[in-house]
């Protein structure tokens, strides 16, 4: 990977976007082979002091790199901007392109935040959507930025009050498409429990599920609700409220035709953030769990007459720098199901 | 009655919505030629990196079938081989000994009983373990003149089809070598099986920027109004490569470059290009406008093969500045071969849309240039009230959509020069994959073993479709066959082919620079 490299103390928006170009210029006449990724911004504003980490939390998405991204550090008192442009491209090989990234680093003051749309409009390309990452708050500086971004990135397991970080999420859906790190963290699941009951003779169970256990590392209630409030917004089951069980987690019910169906989400100790297991059974005696195993999930389950199987479902763990990938890619899409699963999920909490 | 129970009856699956990956029934797969070259290289590192995304079925088992006798921990260690080397990504090592754990080898010849025996066992003692009755997909990875030996054996041993689950045939090309072969094996293959059971691999189906163009030509209201005989002049499709046959003269002293490429990949890549919207994607909707394609292209008479087709032969030439020997001086080759490593086709599709606009095929070893593009030249302005004078003038427009390498879509426009006068060159709007996706392709076999496990076979060739294929190649092949004495043209490696192929270009026509 080669760099070309920009940097200015107290510069200016104009002159950023212009030292773009330039450099933009320069390296696509020294080499014809090269051209500019033109899929999206990403624009992401944090503490200055968790810059780095922010930083290499990017560096770590995989392929799934914005084409331009335009860091935003918030320090103390500071008054002016100081900028870094870098320029990235692998060096093209044989008749293949090699594909160019654009990275901008922009320190900056609190008192800027509140306008800091004007400081990042003209550094945005055109004609490509953006996505809007906070992973600090900085509420004021995302109010300002709403209006211009298509995408916002956040990660409903970052607040300490589940309820909250949905209730938020719910409020922030008003203004542009939200892609949450925590429901990304259900997706395996979620795609395995679909998987589960395709076959026509277990479709057929969804009508009777009686019970609903996920377990969640402590941190991860959200996708923990997220998972539960998918299934009840599928299955159109009515979120009753959670009771708290004095920290064995969370326990209620939802309402289904005929019936209920009991919902406990569970703390499980484990180091990756996000869910440790789902656990479905239905009034027929079949059940299903799925855990999370090395190379994958492993499945467990139980027939009517008490028969048990196990094996393990095949999948790599993605690991959080791949959720963040993800969530980059998922700027591309439209999910219709977060918003219908991020109400039921809100139901449990009322 | 629910909104769930009224999908539930509909066998509609209400968790699957909104998820990028859909289920896929639990599946055994048997792999036939598990030893071969096909499973090394392609089909294990694509079921690796299947099995990475977690794409697999919930339940998911291999056999693999081949002559060589070792025992099963010998072919997983094969297997694990093949995918250490050739997989797209580093396997996970869980996943990958996941993968293996359990995989199941029979060694045996593909006439033999036992073999077949030992396969009903072996999906017997799967199914049970399953608790269910899995899928089975029998993917055919051999050589050509084993697939109607393995069909008819699986049919006497009673496993082409299964009381509770579904079972499909996957057969790799080529399928036949000529039509009277194809329809022959494809009455074999359908004594045994239904043809919804059946899925033809053409692996160019299952490359991105091939599924690409029904997208380009039916999700843009721009192109579609100029795509016809009105607007078009000619249409070039070229499948160049800059390689020799890197020592496979035993297949390629017996296929040449018109089976090898034209009478599957580019006649694809014509019937996609020409094919009228369907009403939807649906497989036999789509097949169905690509047969009506097919038999809308009038095939040449023995006769009228001169005039219509050119074929050639490299000779000695240069490679990367190194001086690379002719093709019948490469080894395994016949001093006095017949045999084409290029082909160039003038076809002609007789429809409404198409009458009257040429479509220029051709295909080589040892070209300069490795290239696979579809190039549409539309017509002239009917008027040009501008000069041409100090420039190279105003060129046709051309769209020009390329398959490999760097994938894309160009759109060739004149633009003023910027100066005083008003004078015009052709400059290019580009869309490259690299530039405008995230996401990496898969490996067409990734999609492709996915959609069979599916039973979607919108990317698959089907009996009919195979045998319009071959009537239009058949009276090419023919007449080369039958004429032992004109000289084959030859071009030098590393050019642009031979100067015989111009004259299939009429009307001032050129062939685009390679």
């Amino acid at each position: 990977m080669s760099e070309d490299l920009w940097s200015e103390r107290d510069t200016n928006p104009d002159a950023i976007a212009e030292a773009l170009r330039d450099m933009l210029r320069e390296r696509c006449a020294a080499d014809r082979a090269l051209a500019p990724a033109r899929v999206l911004n990403l624009i992401v504003i944090v503490d200055r002091d968790w810059k780095g980490e922010i930083a290499n939390r990017l560096e770590r998405v995989g392929r799934y790199h914005a084409s331009r991204t335009i860091l935003c550090a918030v320090e103390g008192t500071r008054q002016t901007l100081d900028a870094v442009a870098v320029m990235s491209y692998d060096e093209p090989t044989g008749s293949t392109i090699g594909v160019m990234r654009e990275r901008v680093e922009i320190d900056m003051g609190p008192e800027q935040l509140s306008r800091i749309d004007a400081i990042v409009d003209p550094v945005l390309m055109p004609e490509v959507p953006t996505m809007l990452w906070s992973p600090h708050r900085h509420d004021q500086a995302v109010q300002a930025l709403l209006p211009m971004i298509d995408v916002l990135l956040l990660d409903s397991d970052d607040l300490d009050e589940p309820d909250a970080a949905l209730a938020r999420a719910r409020e922030l859906l008003r203004s542009a498409y939200v892609v949450d790190l925590a429901w990304l963290r259900t997706t395996p699941w979620r795609e395995r429990l679909a998987a589960s009951f395709d076959p026509p003779q277990r479709m057929a169970a969804l009508e009777r599920i009686a019970e609903v256990s996920v377990r969640h590392r402590p941190s991860s209630r959200a996708s923990a609700l997220l998972l539960a409030g998918w299934l009840s917004s599928r299955l159109s089951w009515d979120p009753q409220t959670l009771a708290s069980m004095d920290g064995a987690g969370l326990r209620g019910g939802a309402l289904r035709v005929g019936g209920e169906v009991q919902i406990a989400l569970e703390p499980f100790a484990q180091e990756a953030p996000g869910l440790a297991g789902v656990t479905v059974s239905c009034e027929t005696g079949f059940s299903l769990s799925l855990d999370r195993a090395s190379g994958g999930l492993r499945a467990k389950e139980r027939s009517p007459d008490g028969e048990e199987r196990t094996w393990q479902v095949l999948g790599a763990s993605r690991g959080e720098g791949g959720i963040l990938g993800e969530g980059v890619r998922q700027a591309l899409l439209r999910d219709p199901t977060y918003g219908p699963a991020l109400d039921a999920g809100r139901g449990f909490c009322r | 009655m629910s909104a769930v129970v009224e999908q539930v009856l509909t066998g509609e699956n209400p968790l699957v919505e909104g998820l990028e990956r859909l289920p896929v029934h639990p599946t055994i797969l048997v792999i036939f030629g598990a030893t071969g070259d096909l499973a090394h290289r392609k089909l294990l590192p694509a079921l690796y990196n299947l099995a990475h995304e977690g794409a697999l079925p919930e339940r998911f088992e291999l056999i693999g079938i081949a002559r060589r006798d070792q025992p099963h921990e010998d072919f997983r260690a094969m297997a694990r081989e093949s995918i250490e080397r050739f997989s797209r990504r580093r396997p996970d090592h869980d996943v990958l000994e996941g993968l293996l754990a359990d995989a199941r080898y029979i060694a045996g010849t593909f006439d033999e009983e036992s073999v077949y025996a030992e396969l009903e066992r072996t999906l017997k003692e799967f199914d049970q373990r399953a608790g269910q009755q899995m899928s089975r997909v029998f993917y055919l990875s051999t050589a050509p003149e084993f697939f109607p030996v393995i069909a008819g054996k699986l049919g006497a041993a009673e496993l082409q089809r299964a009381e509770k689950s579904d079972t499909r045939l996957v057969i790799e090309k080529p399928f036949g070598y000529d039509l009277s072969s194809a329809r022959t094996l494809n009455a074999e293959v359908r004594d045994v099986f239904e043809e919804s059971q059946v899925f033809r691999i053409d692996h160019y189906l299952g490359k991105e920027t091939v599924q690409n163009m029904l997208a380009f030509r039916f999700a843009n209201a721009l192109f579609e109004p100029v795509w016809n005989r009105n607007f078009i002049d000619h249409v070039q499709i070229t499948a160049a490569e800059d390689i020799g046959i890197e020592g496979r003269a035993g297949y390629y002293e017996g296929a040449g470059a018109l089976r090898d490429l034209v009478q599957n990949h580019m006649l694809q890549l014509l019937t996609l290009l020409t094919v009228e919207p369907p009403a939807s994607f649906e497989a036999n909707r789509l097949r169905d406008e690509k047969l009506n394609v097919l038999e809308a292209i009038v095939p040449p008479t023995v006769e009228t093969v001169d005039s219509m087709a050119v074929r050639a032969q490299y000779g000695p030439g240069s490679f990367g500045g190194a001086s690379v020997p002719g093709y019948v001086e490469e080894e395994g080759v016949a001093p006095d071969s017949r045999t084409e490593t290029y082909a160039a086709l003038r076809l002609h599709v007789s429809n409404w849309r198409w009458a009257g606009v040429p479509f220029y095929l051709r295909t080589g070893k040892r070209l300069a240039r490795k290239v696979t593009e579809i190039a549409v030249t539309l017509k002239p302005v009917p008027h040009l009230a501008l000069r041409s004078t100090g420039s190279v003038g105003v060129q046709p427009n051309q769209v020009v959509l390329t398959v490999q390498p760097d994938e894309g879509v160009s759109v060739s426009l004149g633009a003023k020069i910027p100066g005083p006068q008003m004078r015009i060159r052709p400059v290019n709007m580009e869309f490259r994959y690299g530039t405008a996706f995230l996401s990496e392709s898969p490996e067409a076999y990734e999609r492709l073993i996915l959609d069979a496990m599916r039973g979607d076979a919108t990317l698959f060739t089907r009996g009919d479709e195979i045998e319009a294929l071959w009537e239009i190649i058949d009276p090419i092949l023919t007449a080369w066959h039958e004429d032992t004495a004109s000289p084959i043209p030859q071009y030098p490696a590393g050019s642009a082919g031979p100067e015989e192929a111009d004259r299939l270009l009429e009307g001032g026509r050129q062939w685009r620079r390679l």
